[in-house]
């Protein structure tokens, strides 16, 4: 929202590539390459939710791994602002050089049952960074572990449980304590609330937006739910095939898309509402292959506004406006539908009015 | 609920499919009924370990071991050919014996949800509809081939010929959701269940496969069985809906009701729990308190009482209530009618 102050980039990430050898022929030699990641350039402000989003295999993961120095990236760079104001370009440090660099840039990931060791409990998994980084004593740690859960809506008495005693929402808590735990200021969600039950979900997206506005984080938001990104984020950037198909501020994108496969994404997301019911508009054709990627606009063989240059040329990202960049060589001619005006439905109206058949007084 | 719908072809009434575990029992479906009608789409929603799949599986008899059915009917309106109408109650069918395995495939088909599961990666897809075909009607090999050509086309599978001698893994995640379909069409099934069956494939390709199986119920009539855990979903494609929370059945009416007038807590706080891409962004969501709970810890009475912001401390948490009419859907609250179910023996 236009009311919350921004501060300067946190992140810079500019031109970075992963592409991945496939091995084959005799000795294994290189015979192509995926190109995972392909010239992907964002940045993340202060306290800004920026949500990456795409379909399966459109990179954004690999994106996000390669920020954190989870993979190497092939070339580019990550500029970091770390907490005294000196930018440090996170692909080209050495590996012992990380560390400082891990306390401020946090990482949650999708599986909550797969992230925590069953072996560990609540104040080992979330006093091990901790220690690591110095805190030797114990009660010092123990305090600091209790802080936490509350912090994530967990009970302090809960550090000496193990993971098992926990649903699937409760553990995605604790994976968030633990990444809070050295007070990063930059956190990187990789489909965070994607594995969770929609009743639970909600909660966390919650809390992961409270802890945003009182901690001021910034978070680099992966997923692939419209809906979801949406709800949470300040700008969205979107992913086709290993590159940015178009960034820009939520509203603006959602109202205005540039891109026909932005627009197409959100004809595409079923709608929670009879009354907007519609047809579901798919694109022709499959998602295209990284490792075989079509001729110019990767885009091009499923869009419906394809010309003769989105065969050869590639688009470069480039800026159509206020804080939006798209990558379409049309981009200006197109008249793109978006989702609309944030209008009510009758469905809408209905659940907001207090409806008569709950209004009864309950048996007795 | 007694506007124009065609005649029912399933009734599901008081199922229970239980597993009994050395730590107790799980009652996975506890007591579920509701009522497929011929050319409808019934979408069947709830959250993990609701029992929707199991109700499924019940229904075609492939609940694993442990997993039987103890009590309840699945009374299914066979009519092959179009003369005879048989009632067959197949909670009452042994899981192998010779009735169910006709019924299996050939009346009801299941659309599963990892189609790459589903196929044999040994066998071309065109052969495994063929041998669906044969085992069901009494056909020649060229005829079962022309059929499953035909069904294959039928699902948009472009070049179909070429694509009858292809194997499972050499398609794309839409395409093979595709041949998926036109495998539980070879048979003409009069009912089609489909059990998440977009949940593992991409947006821009669910559309593709929701809107085929939008036109295949509009063409060729058949009644849906859809289970999934996206409300969007069931909002743009079923007629009516059944919500499922730990076994049981909620609420359940039609799609057009029951989203705009959701009259169980559960069914609200559900439907104000998801984003849309029509609400405010950045405010906090209205929430369910707590989790699901562990399937062998259910809440005693209604099994949502603990979550529920409107639960009556000494009716809700003692006795179940029934799943009766109010106005135009049924719901299973006490804050509708004062109905409880009989407590078990």
């Amino acid at each position: 929202m236009p009311e919350e102050v921004l501060g300067p980039n946190i992140l810079e990430v500019e031109n970075l590539k992963k592409y991945f050898p496939i091995k084959g022929g005799f000795f294994g030699s290189t015979v192509g390459e995926v190109r995972a990641v392909d010239d992907v350039s964002l940045y993340v402000r202060e306290g800004e939710i920026l949500s990456l989003v795409g379909e399966s295999g459109c990179g954004k993961t690999t994106t996000a791994r390669c920020i954190l120095r989870a993979v190497d990236p092939t070339s580019g760079s990550t500029r970091f602002r770390m907490k005294d104001g000196t930018m440090v370009d996170i692909a080209k440090l050495k590996e012992t050089e990380l560390k400082p660099v891990w306390r401020e840039v946090q990482m949650i990931f999708q599986d909550p049952f797969g992230s925590l060791n069953p072996r560990k409990n609540l104040l080992e998994i979330i006093g091990e960074p901790l220690y690591v980084n110095g805190i030797r004593d114990r009660q010092t740690r123990m305090n600091r572990v209790a802080e936490l859960l509350e912090l994530v809506g967990l009970r302090p008495e809960y550090m000496h449980r193990y993971p098992h005693a926990f649903s699937g929402g409760q553990r995605q808590r604790v994976v968030i304590a633990r990444a809070l735990a050295l007070e990063p200021r930059l956190i990187i969600a990789d489909e965070a609330v994607s594995a969770l039950d929609v009743s639970v979900q909600a909660q966390v997206l919650n809390l992961l937006l409270s802890l945003q506005r009182r901690l001021n984080l910034s978070f680099l938001f992966v997923a692939h739910d419209l809906s979801i990104v949406k709800h949470i984020s300040h700008r969205v950037a979107v992913m086709y095939v290993g590159k940015i198909a178009e960034m820009a501020p939520t509203e603006e994108l959602f109202r205005r898309p540039k891109h026909p496969y932005t627009a197409a994404l959100m004809k595409a997301v079923p709608i929670p509402d009879p009354t907007l019911r519609n047809e579901l508009k798919g694109l022709p054709g499959e998602v295209g292959n990284p490792a075989n990627p079509p001729s110019g606009c990767y885009f091009h063989p499923r869009c419906a506004y394809a010309t003769e240059i989105c065969k050869t040329k590639t688009p470069e990202l480039r800026t159509v406006g206020p804080d939006h960049s798209v990558a379409c060589h049309h981009a200006e001619e197109l008249n793109l539908d978006g989702i609309g005006e944030l209008k009510s439905s009758p469905m809408t109206e209905a659940l907001s009015q207090p409806d008569a058949s709950t209004g009864n007084a309950p048996p007795s | 609920m007694n506007e124009d719908r065609g005649d029912v072809v399933l009734s599901v009434r008081n199922l229970k499919t239980h597993f009994p575990t050395d730590d107790g029992v799980v009652k996975a479906v506890d007591g579920v009924t509701f009522d497929l009608h011929q050319g409808e789409v019934l979408g069947v929603v709830g959250e993990s370990g609701c029992g929707k799949s199991i109700t499924m599986k019940s229904v075609m008899q492939l609940v694993g071991k442990p997993g039987r059915i103890v009590d309840g009917q699945i009374l299914f309106k066979r009519n092959r050919d179009g003369t005879n109408t048989e009632e067959v109650d197949i909670a009452k069918l042994r899981t192998n014996g010779k009735k169910i395995r006709e019924i299996r495939g050939g009346d009801i088909a299941l659309i599963p949800q990892e189609p790459m599961a589903s196929f044999s990666p040994l066998h071309s897809i065109g052969s495994q509809i063929v041998e669906a075909v044969m085992l069901h009607q009494d056909v020649s090999k060229q005829e079962a081939k022309r059929i499953a050509i035909e069904k294959l086309n039928e699902v948009g599978m472009p070049s179909a010929e070429q694509r009858f001698d292809a194997y499972s893994w050499q398609l794309s995640g839409g395409l093979r959701q595709r041949a998926i379909i036109a495998l539980a069409l070879a048979c003409n099934p009069s009912i089609l269940i489909a059990d998440e069956p977009t949940t593992a494939i991409d947006v821009t390709t669910q559309a593709q496969i929701l809107e085929l199986l939008k036109r295949l119920q509009r063409e060729h009539g058949s009644s849906i069985l859809f289970i999934t855990h996206d409300l969007g979903v069931i909002a743009q494609l079923a007629d009516h809906v059944v919500v499922m929370y730990l076994g049981r059945v909620m609420e359940q009416g039609a799609v057009s009701d029951v989203f705009t007038h959701p009259r169980h807590p559960y069914t609200r706080a559900l439907l104000a729990s998801i984003p849309s891409l029509h609400s405010e962004p950045r405010i906090e969501l209205p929430t369910v308190a707590g989790g699901i709970p562990h399937p062998l810890q259910r809440p005693n009475g209604c099994p949502f009482h603990p979550r529920c912001p409107d639960a009556i401390p000494g009716t809700c948490d003692v006795a179940m209530p029934k799943l009766l009419d109010v106005e135009q859907s049924k719901v299973a609250c006490f804050l509708h009618h004062d109905e409880a179910e009989e407590a078990d023996a």
